[in-house]
């Protein structure tokens, strides 16, 4: 019996993976040769999905991207036993895109079956949650703090502050929500996550359950991402019955419970607030702050926010230690980020890297360069809030300090390629007709700015005062920046005026010395 | 607008409701299952809907309104997603969004004539590493072209 894996993330699935899976049956079947297909996560290296990787002595030998016809082929050229094939690529583990590497959170991505409670354990799960269960829960606490970890879903705001403003309340009632509505374009790391490795979610949010003393966890997951719905709820449902959740985590007599709430497409409930009200059954509407969530969120009560990476990235630090997480990453973006290189890129993916490598390095060295062949002309970085890099930029450590110096975010580490087709003005004012879409209209910049700001671009396109219109653009965009209540309106200058700023050619305007956002 | 909901309709959504009334934030997830089950929320499930939830018409309506996944009516037999964020913008999205429109014959958040398609627009489907991105019905397409894109939607139609 020979083992073979073939990836179930939707990445590969979209890819025709089961296409695929029903070939080798079917080739095995009519040649008498025995095979054990199994499920596993993708490792992330999406243009070769789907990968098929065979088990012999050596390691895991992959073959992609394998499409139904290339099926005979591979038996023909002994791929069970790892015979050479035009799709051959060697050992999945020497493949440099994945070599190169450092997989702390997506460690396990592309090697364990998604639920598999076995699997899971036998590759380091669950011993962040054992060492958390024998600690007290301010010692919990001051491993997150000490670990630097910052919010991973965009504002980069410590985790352990948050966990310990919450661990100082004495509500009876507390709440850990996880925000899974990863809507950012140009990122799939929070849904590879809770397709592909469910069980470190509900265990990174089970440590935070018992370091602030919540009994009940929410994750909010988008309802663009069914796979990822459904694998959280039987993952939940596993993970209770083996233990791991319920009345007495662990036997550590205390509860934790976790429930999943599906969203219905509204972006700005990645907003934390919005979210809260999302839950609670409202409209979507962003809250003032204060009051914080940490002191009253969810129903009124003390809940710690935190994204899927963020939570995700807990249960190493709880099995390794504060200190083992924080030599990684540079000044204080401690840790790793996995970067999403998406949109005009050859080599699309997930890139697990400590903080302080450079965009350069992502495009090239891991993208291979842009898909058309075409020169790349811009780079979007921290999705569709986040502001677009130029060449001249490409070379800056990703780092939320450095990226904040040059009026750029590092958000959630995705990047969008364009290539040198792209037309910065319509991007820009794409940007506008977004926020415009998805605004919750509570605040008058964001509701009203980004229908200003789509007429406004119109307007440097076709009127004859371009100059006039530049500056009210540029007005507007100020109002936005510093009177929007929250991300949606308050960012959505970035891609704007980087556009503006860096490609003038665009708007038809002249070339002008740069100025910062 | 709304076709009139029918007697088993109704019934469904009150039998739906003990389940959701107890559900802390219960409306959304009950919004879901109604949807779901019918593929729609019909208007005049509303005052249903609020009664049993506790809530005004106004609050069930704007909940409903409020975010694009829920639909008021219903939709065709195959609903089309096509991406059309940056990502899937940066490899050719628009001009795939263009070729539904004039495939299908009608706009966002339209059906065909024929009832067959129901045109949306969908802002990340996560597979950005693979632009862009179209979804059918349950089944996503990635590295979508206009050439495969017009052999999906035959070949879907001719089988309806």
């Amino acid at each position: 019996m020979i083992t073979l894996y073939v990836p179930c993330d939707s990445a590969a699935l979209a890819a025709g993976a089961d296409d695929v899976v029903d070939a080798l049956h079917a080739h095995a079947q009519a040649h008498g040769v025995a095979i054990d297909i199994q499920r596993n996560s993708s490792r992330g290296l999406f243009w070769l999905e789907p990968l098929v990787e065979v088990l012999t002595p050596q390691g895991r030998m992959a073959y992609g991207p394998v499409s139904p016809e290339d099926v005979p082929g591979l038996f023909e050229a002994g791929f069970l036993n790892g015979g050479a094939h035009a799709l051959s690529l060697g050992l999945t583990d020497q493949i440099p895109y994945l070599a190169k590497q450092q997989r702390l959170t997506f460690a396990r991505m592309g090697i364990t079956r998604p639920l598999s409670l076995d699997d899971y354990a036998a590759h380091g799960g669950w011993v962040g949650l054992k060492n958390a269960v024998a600690m007290d829960a301010a010692a919990v606490v001051q491993q997150v703090l000490d670990s630097g970890l910052r919010g991973r879903g965009g504002a980069a705001f410590p985790a352990g502050i948050k966990w310990r403003t919450v661990l100082g309340t004495t509500s009876a009632q507390k709440y850990v929500v996880c925000n899974a509505d990863e809507g950012d374009s140009g990122t799939f790391s929070d849904r590879m996550t809770m397709e592909g490795d469910p069980y470190m979610l509900i265990e990174g949010m089970t440590i935070a359950g018992l370091a602030v003393g919540a009994n009940l966890g929410y994750i909010y997951i988008r309802s663009e991402y069914p796979h990822a719905i459904a694998t959280m709820n039987t993952a939940i449902t596993l993970a209770e019955s083996a233990g791991y959740l319920g009345d007495n985590v662990l036997g550590s007599g205390q509860a934790f419970r976790l429930e999943v709430r599906k969203a219905a497409g509204a972006y700005v409930c990645g907003e934390e607030t919005a979210m809260l009200e999302s839950i609670e059954g409202k409209r979507g509407i962003v809250r003032a702050k204060p009051p914080l969530p940490a002191l009253e969120g969810l129903f009124g009560q003390p809940t710690v926010i935190n994204n899927v990476i963020t939570l995700a990235s807990v249960p190493i630090i709880m099995a390794k230690g504060a200190a083992f997480y924080k030599d990684f990453g540079m000044g204080r973006s401690t840790g790793t980020l996995p970067f999403q290189i998406t949109g005009n890129v050859l080599q699309g993916g997930l890139v697990e890297r400590a903080f302080g490598l450079s965009l350069r390095e992502l495009l090239f060295d891991f993208g291979g360069g842009s898909r058309s062949g075409r020169p790349i002309k811009a780079v979007q970085v921290g999705g569709p809030l986040g502001a677009y890099v130029p060449e001249s930029q490409w070379d800056v450590p990703l780092d939320y300090e450095a990226y904040a110096a040059m009026g750029a975010v590092v958000g959630h580490g995705g990047i969008v390629v364009h290539d040198d087709t792209a037309n910065m003005a319509s991007l820009a004012r794409y940007a506008m007709e977004f926020c415009a879409l998805e605004s919750c209209g509570k605040c008058t910049p964001c509701r009203i700015g980004s229908t200003r700001g789509m007429e406004t671009i119109d307007r440097i396109g076709t009127a004859a005062n371009k100059e006039q219109q530049v500056h009210l653009l540029r007005d507007l965009c100020d109002t936005m920046l510093h009177g929007s209540l929250c991300a949606m309106g308050g960012m959505t200058p970035y891609p704007v005026l980087s556009a503006l700023n860096h490609y003038p050619a665009d708007f038809g305007l002249e070339a002008k010395p740069v100025s910062s956002v | 607008m709304n076709k009139p909901l029918a007697a088993p309709e109704l019934l469904l959504v009150s039998q739906l409701l003990p389940s959701f009334q107890a559900q802390p934030g219960g409306l959304l997830p009950l919004l879901h299952a109604v949807q779901d089950a019918l593929g729609f929320i019909p208007a005049n499930a509303v005052p249903l809907i609020a009664e049993g939830m506790n809530l005004s018409r106004a609050e069930v309506h704007g909940v409903m309104t409020y975010y694009h996944f829920f639909r008021s009516t219903p939709p065709g037999q195959h609903v089309v997603q096509v991406c059309r964020a940056e990502a899937c913008r940066s490899c050719g999205s628009e001009e795939l969004w263009a070729q539904a429109q004039s495939l299908l014959g009608c706009g966002a958040h339209e059906t065909s004539a024929d009832g067959q398609f129901s045109l949306e627009p969908v802002y990340c489907l996560g597979l950005c590493a693979s632009s862009p991105a179209v979804q059918i019905d349950d089944k996503l397409h990635v590295r979508m072209n206009e050439a495969k894109f017009k052999t999906v939607l035959a070949k879907l139609g001719s089988a309806a």
